[in-house]
């Protein structure tokens, strides 16, 4: 995964509750069998009329967001299906950070697979946010997850938290399988400490 | 040992490996896999040089794309089609089993797993699928993963896992006739909102959960993920043993009775401590309808369409704006008053005999009203279908003027050619109303089979309490 430390971007963003992942990647792009290029179909039906012209009534195609890496959004973002072509979608159109008040669980997990930084903040600092934002063309914010704050320009310094293990992770690009792998002595030793129970657990002989 | 929930002590059963500060490495006990979310987790295997660590403990199915009907025919999707073959490629190149669609036992995958007994109490279980929580009906830790997940899984057959916080649903009393599983749990994420059981795992427990059927718990734990909680469980007891017993993949004969004895010690210690707890009466739960765009905005049959404006929070008030918006419907019209186009019985939620049979209760000798421009009765798996077929359900539905499919997700995600008209509106026993689910514009409605019947009969929604049927089996 790529690594995350630091990032500046112009922000953009999304003034709804319990998005959820169906609308981020719908269904018909979940035939494609390769991790790439669903950046283009990203809010597909929300940012495109027929034949795939924007929506100019779609937030995302406001010139002013153009080149946003930043997404400010609402609470729960992400709900919804585990479907993780909705982070590689975010990704691959631009987004690195998505703050919000509150994400949903397997999106959450989803992002940080892809190197995405998700900042959960209270609702007053997230008002704050969307007030700025919207206050201010080419608002730009600067995500450092080194020291876990958030800061613009104009003098707004606020400070996140985020799980340490994740912070380590995000920060060093860590590939999760590997370090599994790290431990395929403990692996083998519980897989044989299931043998007395392996009628249980164990295999699905075909029948 | 201090008193444990059923999840901590399938969570402590499972624990590989911990150290302070890290998440957990948690054992998977069956790993299941569909056309959806896998190929992208097998191309990362194959780029990494990795095998399938335990290709015994995996099956995979097809279900989400697959036609519904005319399955000898070539698929005229090309690019479902490549889906499918790269599942099939997979299967055969890491030794996975696969049921493809001429399989016997192909169907939804939370359907096929418990009913041929790979689904078991105690066991983890994961699947790049987020309504992998139906099999917690079991007294199983089941949960969805992404398709990182997925291949770390395939590779390691562990997963890495913060524990999550716990909350007990106790739903007590009886439901009246004609309120179903299904109402129970919509009637809950009502009450806890989309967002309730965010790094939760729910237990559900009280007298009515101990009354339903394992079909029933199914559809119960089925949709805790749309109450944010990525797992759900009901403590396994005798209905949950008697549904196991003599299924392909459960222990036989002496063995059986060692898996019963082990099942028994799972359930909830009795003093053991939940992060929270919910209380609901079942009595008081009517025929549930969803009026919105997520499955938390859901109101009783005999209530109405709210107006925005009753919403204190600006957030909330605009999202049921955009709802209302986009469902086309005006505040203050009754339930009762909205009429569907089209009627779905299906999906892992509501497909397994015990829905198909209640639903053909409600159509039994009637025909579906003249404005209802198609109804589709999907089972959840082939071998239901066979069932259904031999006691004449599909006799019974095709005399109302249903159409009787092939097993499939079908219109729960429309991903084949069972797609929902723009504009339109159904009635579905599906388990999500999100815009566009079962088809651009399509506006869903979220109903018990019962309910979705009697719409197809009605043409509009009816309090099916009125026409006294029964809800389930038992
Ligand atoms: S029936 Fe619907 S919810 Fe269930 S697995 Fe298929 S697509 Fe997902």
């Amino acid at each position: 995964m790529t690594p995350f430390t630091k990032h500046t971007g112009f922000v953009a963003l999304l003034d709804r509750v319990n998005v959820d992942t169906d609308q981020m990647v719908p269904k018909q792009f979940l035939k494609w069998v390769t991790r790439e290029g669903y950046g283009r179909v990203l809010f597909y039906d929300w940012r495109y009329l027929e034949g795939e012209i924007p929506n100019p009534d779609f937030v995302l195609n406001q010139p002013r967001y153009q080149g946003a890496s930043v997404l400010l959004a609402r609470a729960n973002f992400g709900c919804g299906s585990s479907r993780e072509h909705a982070p590689w979608a975010l990704q691959d159109y631009g987004f690195r950070v998505i703050v919000a008040p509150s994400f949903a669980d397997i999106f959450y997990n989803n992002c940080f697979k892809n190197g995405i930084l998700l900042v959960t903040l209270p609702e007053p600092q997230i008002e704050e946010l969307f007030r700025r934002t919207a206050a201010r063309e080419g608002y730009r914010l600067t995500v450092n997850l080194e020291d876990e704050t958030i800061s613009d320009d104009a003098g707004l310094g606020i400070a996140f938290q985020i799980d340490p293990f994740r912070r380590q992770c995000l920060l060093n690009g860590w590939d999760d399988i590997g370090l599994t792998l790290r431990h395929e002595d403990r692996i083998r030793a519980y897989e044989s400490s299931r043998q007395p129970s392996a009628k249980l657990f164990g295999p699905l002989l075909n029948r | 040992m201090p008193p444990r929930t059923m999840y901590e002590k399938i969570w402590d059963a499972h624990v590989v490996h911990e150290e302070p500060g890290q998440p957990s490495l948690i054992y998977i006990d069956r790993h299941l896999v569909h056309e959806g979310t896998s190929a992208q987790a097998f191309s990362g295997l194959r780029a990494g040089g990795r095998a399938v660590r335990r290709p015994d403990l995996t099956f995979a199915v097809m279900d989400h794309s697959v036609p519904t009907k005319d399955r000898h025919l070539p698929l005229a999707d090309a690019v479902a089609a490549a889906q499918f073959d790269a599942l099939e490629k997979n299967c055969r190149d890491f030794g996975v089993l696969l049921f493809n669609m001429q399989s016997p036992r192909q169907g939804i995958v939370h359907v096929v797993g418990p009913e041929l007994g790979i689904t078991q109490p105690g066991q983890t279980i994961v699947c790049g699928d987020s309504h992998t929580a139906t099999h917690g009906a079991f007294g199983t830790l089941a949960f969805g993963i992404g398709t990182s997940e997925v291949e770390h899984v395939l590779a390691t057959q562990c997963l890495s896992q913060f524990k999550s916080k716990t909350m007990l649903v106790r739903v007590n009393g009886r439901r009246v006739r004609g309120v179903t599983a299904k109402d129970i749990i919509l009637a809950i994420i009502g009450r806890i909102g989309v967002a309730g059981g965010t790094g939760h795992v729910i237990e559900y427990a009280g007298e009515a959960i101990r009354a339903l059927s394992m079909e029933g718990r199914m559809t119960v734990c089925n949709m805790s993920i749309e109450g944010g909680a990525r797992a759900g469980m009901v403590a396994p007891d005798e209905t949950t043993f008697a549904y196991l017993e003599g299924r392909p993949y459960v222990p036989h004969g002496k063995d059986f009775q060692v898996a019963v004895d082990y099942w028994k010690t799972l359930a909830s210690d009795a003093d053991a401590r939940f992060d929270s707890v919910v209380e609901l009466d079942a009595a008081k739960i009517p025929p549930q309808v969803t009026w919105g765009t997520n499955p938390g905005m859901v109101t009783d049959v005999t209530g109405s369409v709210p107006d925005p404006n009753s919403f204190r929070d600006p957030v909330d008030r605009r999202a049921a704006e955009a709802a209302l918006a986009y469902m086309g419907l005006k505040p203050g019209t009754k339930i009762a008053d909205i009429s569907v186009d089209r009627v779905f019985i299906g999906s892992c939620t509501n497909s397994r005999l015990e829905d198909l049979r209640a639903a053909a209760r409600v159509v039994a000798g009637k025909k579906i009203a003249p404005t209802i421009k198609s109804a589709l009765a999907v089972p959840g798996s082939m071998q239901i279908k066979a069932l259904a077929e031999k006691e004449g359900l599909d006799t019974i539905f095709i005399d109302a003027g249903f159409e009787w499919r092939d097993a499939g997700c079908s219109m729960c995600i429309a991903m084949n050619a069972d797609v929902l008209p723009s504009g339109e509106r159904s009635a579905s026993t599906s388990n999500r109303n999100f815009e566009g689910r079962q088809g651009k514009g399509g506006r869903t409605h979220l109903v018990s089979p019962l309910m979705a019947a009697a719409a197809a009969i009605s043409g509009h929604f009816v309090d099916i309490r009125e026409w006294n049927v029964e809800s389930s089996d038992e």
